[in-house]
């Protein structure tokens, strides 16, 4: 079940490429059907996940290097946890929102959703890889297709923004590698259920603190980490709206997730050590780019800033090394995943009808597009951490964990709630609010189905979350129960 | 008088105007759809039904309350969310305290939808409106049910949302839009306090909920700091949502908003949430002297500040946004003087006759289309309801007998006297302000000539001003028949019994005991029978030129014009050079120039080597194959070299 979904957009992807050029309206059908078979898929996986049996379930396992051929093994291992099946189903469920937003794509469609299609099994398989080498190699994957994606449906620098990407991405991964490959020689598997059972690595052919770094400046540079983060913006601004949202609403979530499933888990000791160290790194991302945010005078660089400050809430979480801080960064990854996707979406809507981003032009919208005005505001509303919208849970979570290991780096996080505040509500403002500008006359609302079918999903999904947010949180923290046990 | 009421019948106290708001939202998402089912009128009634039947059951609960001494109605907590050690249940706290503001909340929330029937009527945005007005409503009396800090805050932040979008309603003008936000803002910086508060009790007790915090904190297992800086913590937040001084500064310009939002939600209801909350948790400020007596400060220099304010402001809803500050001021002051109480029992008759004077003003603009006193005048000829209504209104606010205002204040001052004579001195000075503010207010709009009006929030400037309809009258005078009663509820000590049997057994003998002192009640009396007759030589009579003496003061007069320069150190010294020009400009430039420089500057060095390297390959795949085969070496040779 798991490998095949996993596997299937990339079937889907290679019958998209392989429609013929006079069948090429066909492509956006024939991708939405395959991200709802997997979003089918996903929600069934999360059904069926039995809450009070093992750690992983839906394991699929096959010895695909064997140690008969070399010193070491490496399986083909798929399985999920409490902690990756919800960003499963967050992958799931944005890849449709992501295939849908692209309905009207005009440029090499069948190429664009093949793409988009390939990106979804990278993602899929970054999240169920059990072996870390099949985890790099699902982590690699994905900066195939958005460059390709970046670079060709983009706007603005979109080459600079693509190279860009991928090689702050690569710089990363050669450290993963080399962390990889230590941890994997050290203990002599790269099973990582076995790795995360393991007492402290005692014939590490480095020591465990530098693999630990070495992880750390992957991921931190997926999640990101100020001052690591200067690809985001770059890129989450040139990218067209459904790899922004992608982008902002799981590839990040890969760093928070590394450093959970790989950092924390494989490598307890170091993660102790590092505590205050991260926390700190984590207000530093988290007040650096709230400021920054403050000023940004474009829609979409404004959100990617703010990306910034929020994923600092999945470190703040993290670094705290309890059950309830661990819990509050997952949380926060999956919330940050609908909020900041939906405000993409939103932000292409309006791009799509006013073809700019400036928030100085942009005057008065809420006149002509009362629906998007009114998402908008609900997308901003959850970003600045507003109770009873999914946001706010996973904040307080974090900020509950973290205070009683850090007072003081804890306030100074919750201090970005009120910046947020302060970016958002400007930018409604300004954007939304306002006398009626004649230059926005002839614009209309967003009233067609595969504008607000995807936003009303999501809208639904965030107050589902901020209501009850039991559904997701219960298994998150069974996710990180076992990796808050080793840390403790 | 009738059984207890079940948990399930108090729940849709909250629920049913909340039912309300989200039914009014999916309409009116089918409509934007093009499913025209709905009708705008519609959206009002329900509002009103959905208040009416809460106010109902209210009532049945604060009989269940009485009935119970005041003391809690045991419903259980349910669970919400559990973590590991985080456990945060929801429950519905009814005693004393939370019953008398159910009532308060339902009674004047019904009072002000009928009311908007009719000066909401032709509002494009009328469904939008009563939608909000549906929420906040529900959230309010969230808020006040609330067992658990954490499920307070949740409906705290959004009775919050709830007044920055009403504020903002009429979104188009410039004037609302930055009003809102800026409330906003204000807020939620004293909301920073509240959430640091909230994660240090937690820290400190493992709970959240409000009466096992009581428990732990009276039973003394929590560190005498600790409970100082919770208190204090939780005060800012109080401070923020009641505007108290210095973050006062966002209530005034949110007079933008209609005005019966202004009545309910900004005069009524949500400002007086902070106070509210200091009462909840009045057990942790009766035990943290330095707590208490900075809530005693700040609602003292309150309401002495903005009463001074009132006196010069010539918009008649700024006068009374100022008087809601400074009698917000006095519950604070009364609460920091150990007056729990006789400071909720002001809160309580504060409420119907600050709704009154504000559903007037929204009576007198609808005739003259103007907020501006100084384009008023001569009202009472020909808006009589609207003027002995709003009259009773004015007299309870100065608190003369016997009208409500009397009663409560008095009680107030008398505690004062008895705990901290500095309050008691301020707050006499206080009376006299108010009464002054108050006699200038009646004078100016409807003694005299009329002075014209003009085009206002309907867009007409009527030659004639003319008398509000009945629907707009009828809340007026039910809440001018409360304002001149209301004080009588205490005349057995009743409310006094029902509100201390809310406090925790331990903690009842915190509270003072409020004694009725005939002394204080005819010098309170007199200083405020004193200015009413200084408004009326000035204003009434003009024996005193009102513009001579703004002359002869002119820099005090200017300072407080300028709210004392408040709004300028905050927008434009604070955020607008210090926060915006200042350090996000800096960071922003930094980000920009120096970070993004720095990777640019390795990217550009390591092109400039790969160029030369590109001339053996043909393409960028390959540059990126190189790349692949660079990095596994270079991490062979670090394992290796780590490795000798």
């Amino acid at each position: 079940m798991l490998s095949f979904m996993t596997f299937f957009p990339l079937a889907g992807a290679v019958a998209v490429a392989l429609l013929p050029r006079a069948r090429e309206a066909w492509a956006r059908w024939l991708a939405l059907a395959v991200s709802l078979v997997v979003l089918a898929c996903a929600l069934a996986l999360f059904a069926a996940y039995d809450r009070d049996g093992a750690q992983f379930q839906f394991v699929d396992a096959h010895t695909w290097i064997s140690s008969e051929v070399a010193p070491f093994t490496v399986r083909y291992l798929l399985g999920v946890d409490g902690l990756s099946l919800p960003l499963v189903v967050l992958t799931a469920f944005l890849a449709t929102v992501a295939v849908l937003v692209s309905w009207n794509i005009e440029l090499r469609p069948r190429e664009y959703f093949a793409w988009l299609l390939v990106l979804e099994t990278s993602l899929l398989g970054v999240f169920s890889s059990l072996d870390l080498v099949l985890f790099f190699l699902f982590f690699e994957l994905e900066l195939l297709p958005m460059y390709f994606l970046i670079s060709i449906w983009g706007t603005g620098r979109r080459v600079y923004s693509a190279w860009k990407y991928v090689l702050f991405t690569f710089f990363g991964s050669a450290f993963m590698l080399v962390g990889i490959l230590a941890l994997g020689f050290a203990a002599g598997t790269f099973d990582m259920r076995e790795l995360q059972e393991m007492g402290p690595l005692r014939e590490a052919v480095v020591p465990a603190a530098v693999i630990f770094a070495f992880l750390m400046v992957a991921f931190g540079i997926k999640l990101p980490v100020v001052p690591l983060h200067t690809w985001l913006p770059d890129a989450h601004t040139d990218a067209p709206t459904a790899v922004s949202v992608i982008l902002a609403g799981v590839l990040l979530k890969m760093g928070g997730y590394g450093i959970l499933r790989l950092c924390f888990s494989i490598l307890p000791d170091v993660a102790r050590d590092a505590s205050l160290f991260l926390a700190a790194f984590a207000a530093l991302s988290i007040l650096y780019g709230a400021l920054v945010t403050l000023m940004q005078q474009d829609l979409k660089r404004l959100i990617a800033y703010s990306s910034v400050s929020h994923m600092g809430y999945v470190l703040l979480g993290a670094s705290a090394l309890g059950t309830v801080g661990l819990t509050g960064a997952a949380m926060q990854m999956f919330t940050h995943g609908l909020i900041t996707g939906l405000l993409f979406v939103m932000v292409g809507l309006v791009y799509d009808r006013t073809h700019t981003r400036a928030i100085p032009e942009l005057s008065g919208l809420a006149h002509r597009m009362p629906y998007v005005a009114t998402v908008m505001a609900i997308a901003g509303l959850a970003s600045l951490g507003l109770p009873s919208l999914a946001g706010f849970v996973s904040e307080m979570t974090v900020f509950l964990g973290t205070f009683p290991q850090h007072q003081l780096l804890t306030v100074l996080g919750v201090m970005g709630v009120l910046l947020a505040a302060g970016y958002i509500l400007w930018m409604v403002q300004r954007v939304f609010w306002g006398e009626p500008s004649p230059r926005w006359q002839g614009i209309g609302d967003a009233v067609a189905w595969w504008e607000r079918v995807p936003t009303l999903a999501l809208v639904a999904v965030i107050l589902l979350v901020g209501i009850y947010p039991a559904v997701v949180m219960d298994l998150f923290e069974r996710g990180v129960l076992p990796i808050a046990s080793r840390l403790g | 008088m009738f059984d207890p009421i079940p948990e399930a019948a108090a729940w849709a106290i909250v629920l049913l105007p909340l039912g309300s708001f989200a039914v009014i939202a999916l309409a009116s998402l089918l409509s934007s759809s093009g499913v025209r089912l709905w009708r705008p009128a519609w959206s009002g009634y329900l509002t009103i039904l959905a208040i009416a039947a809460a106010l109902g059951l209210s009532i049945w609960a604060l009989d269940s309350a009485i009935q119970n001494d005041g003391h809690a109605v045991g419903f259980a907590p349910h669970e919400w969310v559990t973590v590991g050690p985080l456990t945060v249940d929801i429950g519905f706290r009814l005693d004393g305290l939370s019953a008398l503001m159910l009532v308060v909340v339902t009674g004047v929330s019904l009072m002000v939808q009928v009311y908007s029937q009719g000066y909401m009527a032709g509002d494009p945005g009328y469904s939008r409106y009563f939608a909000f007005m549906s929420l906040f409503t529900g959230a309010m009396l969230g808020l006040v049910s609330a067992s658990n800090i954490l499920q307070l805050f949740v409906f705290w932040e959004m009775v919050g949302l709830c007044s920055y979008l009403l504020i903002g309603f009429w979104f188009y003008r410039d004037s609302a839009r930055r009003a809102a936000t800026k409330a906003f803002l204000v807020t939620r910086l004293g909301d920073l306090g509240l959430i640091s508060a909230i994660l240090l009790i937690w820290w400190q007790t493992g709970e959240l909920d409000i009466a096992r915090i009581h428990e732990l904190v009276l039973g003394g297992a929590v560190a005498g700091s600790v409970v100082a800086f919770f208190a204090g913590g939780v005060f800012a937040g109080a401070a923020g949502k009641s505007a108290q001084f210095p973050l006062h500064v966002w209530l005034p310009d949110a007079m933008e908003g209609p005005t019966p939002v202004s009545a309910l939600i900004h005069a009524a209801t949500m400002v007086a949430a902070g106070v509210y909350l200091v009462a909840r948790l009045f057990p942790a400020y009766a035990l943290a002297e330095e707590a208490i007596a900075t809530v005693a400060v700040i609602g003292a220099v309150t309401a002495l500040m903005s009463a001074l304010l009132g006196v010069v402001m010539t918009d008649i809803k700024r006068v009374l946004a100022y008087s809601t500050i400074s009698q917000l001021g006095y519950m604070m002051a009364g609460l920091g003087s150990f007056a729990f109480a006789p400071a909720i029992f002001h809160l309580f008759t504060h409420a119907f006759f600050k709704a009154l004077l504000f559903l007037g003003s929204g009576s007198v603009n609808h005739a003259t289309g103007t907020f501006d006193m100084r384009r008023m005048g001569g009202l009472a000829r020909h808006m009589p309801v609207t003027f002995a209504t709003m009259t009773v209104g004015a007299l309870a606010l100065v608190g003369l007998f016997p009208f409500a205002g009397f009663w409560s204040k008095d009680e107030v001052l008398a505690v004062a006297w008895d705990e901290r004579p500095v309050v008691f001195w301020a707050l006499l000075v206080g009376v006299f302000l108010t009464a002054l503010y108050v006699g200038r207010m009646l004078f100016l709009t409807f003694g005299g000539q009329y002075r014209s009006g003009e085009a206002g929030e309907h867009g007409h400037a009527p030659a004639h001003p003319h008398e509000s309809p009945l629907v707009m009258l009828l809340p007026m005078v039910l809440l001018a028949g409360l304002a001149a009663t209301a004080g009588f509820t205490n005349l057995g000590h009743g409310v006094e019994h029902l509100l201390a049997g809310a406090l925790p057994a331990e903690g009842e003998e915190l509270a003072a005991e409020p004694h009725f002192r005939f002394g204080i009640a005819a010098a309170s009396m007199a200083v405020g029978l004193a200015g009413l007759a200084v408004a009326w030589v000035v204003y009434g009579l003009q024996a005193v030129s009102a513009d001579a003496v703004a002359r002869a003061l002119a820099p005090l007069h200017r300072l407080l014009e300028r709210n004392y320069y408040l709004d300028d150190l905050y927008e434009g010294v604070i955020t607008g050079r210090l926060v915006l020009a200042g350090v996000a400009q800096g960071l922003h430039l930094w980000d920009r120039y120096v970070v993004d420089g720095v990777v640019n500057g390795i990217a550009q060095a390591a092109r400039e080597a790969a160029d030369r390297l590109r001339l053996a390959q043909a393409g960028q795949p390959q540059v990126y194959g190189a790349a692949v085969a660079l990095g596994v070496v270079l991490a062979t040779v670090i394992v290796l070299l780590a490795n000798p």
